[in-house]
């Protein structure tokens, strides 16, 4: 019924689109993988950038070898890896109750990722692995009663956003009571956790963080067909054959555990959830997801904003979560601003 | 367009409610194929409600709704979409998104994991596009339209399901008169070309006339009566279903049904001039019906 010139306007519509993705993802895979390098290469003892590729590709003197591979290239994954799952897991929350202040970070799950992980370290004395397994053990379990509070015949996403920074404000004022509580050098400790930092990653890190998103990752591509249905609206997905809740439990379990492994791993690194996918959807003009450059986006802040926080104040060096924080903020803000304005309420 | 098996949709027993409310109570209907069915009532009477149910989106707690004579939550829901597809009353669409890419979900139920677009799907796509006299409008992004564009690009969206069946919830109820006609005409074409089964959920009783082919009057959760618009727009039967005492008249243009309503302060314009025929009357006192323009002295 349809002409051949029919045909291929939609043809070429659908090539301009994936033409457009496929640009932006490979400029920003470009720009992540020069961050990546120069962060390498800074540090007490400079390497030139081209050392360092060099070492990347197993060609480097054992100087560097060691430098790059053995000190700098732990944080620098981790870094990447932490950002790309924050953007991934921000994409499906934001996708899931269709608006941009739905990430993790802001409605409840990362804030009881939090306490349960200040509560393994002020109260049960604990460090490293287990403050991560609580981390996720916090993430999980809120977001489960999240999910049961906001369950009336289905979750709707307005519920489920405002449940969720209701649970957020519980869960923060939790912590702040149990570091009232603690001594001052173990409330110090949780402080910076609190704040996001990658400092001192080392090759444990990366291998648990890899091996999550090893399985996290293409769980998410399979989903993203999904998300782009559910994204208008439920009647529509139900009336396109998609099973709606089973999809969106599906989705919220993946985004949870995406931010929940990122949390453990790097502390609640603020904003970075929630700034990447807007960024990506308006760099690919996309209206769904754009789940691979909200990654990308994602692992970019993060490298980025850990290459500031590393170096761009002398000796100081501040945790990775004081920068995103500054970028984070105003851009919640404007939203807020924006929202009011428009006077959708967000 | 593939046309081979036409589809039934038929209710048996229906029971259906929101938490302890029950909206419809054993209603049975059978929706005739290859033709325009309107459900008409009024507000709260279970129209949607029953549309909804047809449509797989609430679970009747008694009796079944039928789909080629097996209960339709018994198949399995992407099968059903690639059979009935729907339009909700008020669908929402992502931010930014372009004609072109929100027809091209419709396509969803027909895609698999595996079997990934091909070139079928972006014909189905034109061909929707084409229908609904969308094509030109493909790149646009959706919030930039109107609403009666925006309308048939939904509808689009349905049609590229390449399904026997379509349900609409109210799809004219967000638009303007001339965007109203242009939905109803659209609907009506997509009925002549490929003898689809089409349902719509309308408030105007003098539309549902002219465009459908069967209606199905509600009222409080059962069906008051059902037929041709002739048999079912009666004086009696509007009284009854919407409580409002009405005329009715054949319609000027189609001859169909057309309902003028009474009120308890009409006051008869006896002042008109002798020459005005009733017909003209009619249109205007519909017009009015239809709060489009106040009946001013010709």
């Amino acid at each position: 019924m349809a002409t051949a010139e029919a045909v291929q306007v939609i043809t070429r519509a659908r090539a301009a689109r994936q033409a457009r993705l496929l640009l932006v993802i490979v400029v920003l895979a470009a720009i992540v993988f020069v961050t990546f390098c120069v962060s390498l290469s800074l540090g007490d003892f400079k390497i030139p950038v081209i050392d360092v590729v060099k070492t990347l590709f197993g060609g480097g003197d054992k100087a560097t070898e060691f430098i790059v591979n053995r000190l700098r290239l732990p944080r620098a994954l981790t870094g990447l890896m932490v950002g790309a799952a924050l953007g991934m897991s921000g994409a499906i929350f934001q996708s899931i109750a269709r608006n941009p202040l739905a990430s993790p970070d802001i409605i409840g799950v990362t804030y009881g990722a939090s306490a349960f992980a200040v509560f393994a370290i002020v109260t049960l004395g604990l460090t490293g692995v287990a403050v991560s397994a609580f981390a996720i053990v916090g993430a999980v379990l809120t977001a489960f009663i999240m999910y049961v509070l906001a369950w009336r015949h289905g979750v709707s996403s307005y519920r489920l956003i405002l449940i969720g920074i209701g649970i957020g404000a519980i869960a923060t004022s939790l912590t702040s009571f149990l570091l009232t509580k603690a001594r001052v050098e173990i409330a110090q400790q949780a402080l910076i956790w609190l704040t996001g930092s990658l400092n001192g990653r080392d090759w444990s890190n990366v291998r648990s963080m890899g091996i999550t998103l090893a399985v996290l990752a293409p769980l998410t591509v399979f989903m993203v067909q999904r998300l782009r249905i559910l994204q208008l609206g439920d009647e529509t997905a139900y009336g396109l054959g998609l099973r709606v809740e089973s999809s969106r439990l599906g989705l919220i379990v993946i985004g949870v555990l995406l931010a929940a492994v990122a949390t453990a791993a790097a502390g609640p690194i603020g904003f970075v959830a929630f700034v990447a996918p807007p960024i990506a959807r308006r760099l690919t003009r996309s209206p769904g997801p754009a789940m691979i450059a909200s990654a990308l986006l994602g692992a970019l802040v993060v490298a980025l904003s850990d290459l500031i926080a590393q170096h761009a104040f002398g000796d100081t060096q501040l945790p990775v979560g004081v920068v995103t924080g500054v970028v984070g903020a105003p851009y919640l803000m404007f939203l807020l601003a924006r929202s009011n304005r428009v006077g959708s309420g967000g | 367009m593939e046309n081979l098996v036409e589809h039934s949709l038929a209710a048996d027993g229906l029971a259906v409610g929101y938490d302890q409310r029950e909206i419809i109570h054993d209603l049975s209907v059978r929706i005739p194929t290859g033709k325009i069915t309107v459900i008409v009532g009024a507000n709260a009477c279970g129209k949607s409600t029953l549309l909804k149910t047809m449509a797989r989106l609430l679970k009747p707690s008694r009796g079944s709704v039928l789909l080629d004579g097996k209960s339709i939550q018994s198949i399995p829901t992407r099968e059903v979409a690639t059979k009935l597809g729907l339009l909700p009353q008020s669908p929402t669409a992502p931010e930014g998104i372009t004609v072109a890419d929100l027809v091209g979900r419709g396509r969803y139920p027909r895609t698999r994991w595996i079997r990934q677009w091909s070139k079928a799907d972006d014909e189905a796509v034109a061909a929707a596009m084409t229908s609904t006299d969308v094509l030109e409008i493909a790149d646009r992004p959706i919030d930039e339209l109107s609403g009666g564009q925006r309308q048939r690009v939904w509808i689009a969206m349905a049609l590229a399901q390449e399904t026997d069946i379509l349900l609409l919830d109210e799809p004219t109820t967000f638009l303007d008169l001339t965007h109203q006609f242009e939905v109803l005409d659209l609907l009506v074409d997509l009925n002549k070309q490929d003898d689809r089964t089409i349902v719509l959920v309308l408030h105007d009783l003098n539309q549902a006339c002219r465009f459908g082919d069967h209606l199905i009057a509600m009222k409080d959760g059962a069906i008051a009566a059902e037929g041709n618009p002739r048999e079912v727009i009666t004086e009696e039967v509007v009284q009854d279903v919407f409580g409002l005492g009405v005329k009715i008249v054949p319609d000027p243009v189609a001859g169909t049904p057309m309902v003028v309503p009474i009120g308890r302060h009409t006051t008869r314009a006896d002042a008109q001039p002798a020459s005005v025929s009733s017909a003209a009357a009619a249109l205007a006192a519909s017009a009015a019906a239809n709060g489009v323009c106040r009946p001013t002295d010709r």
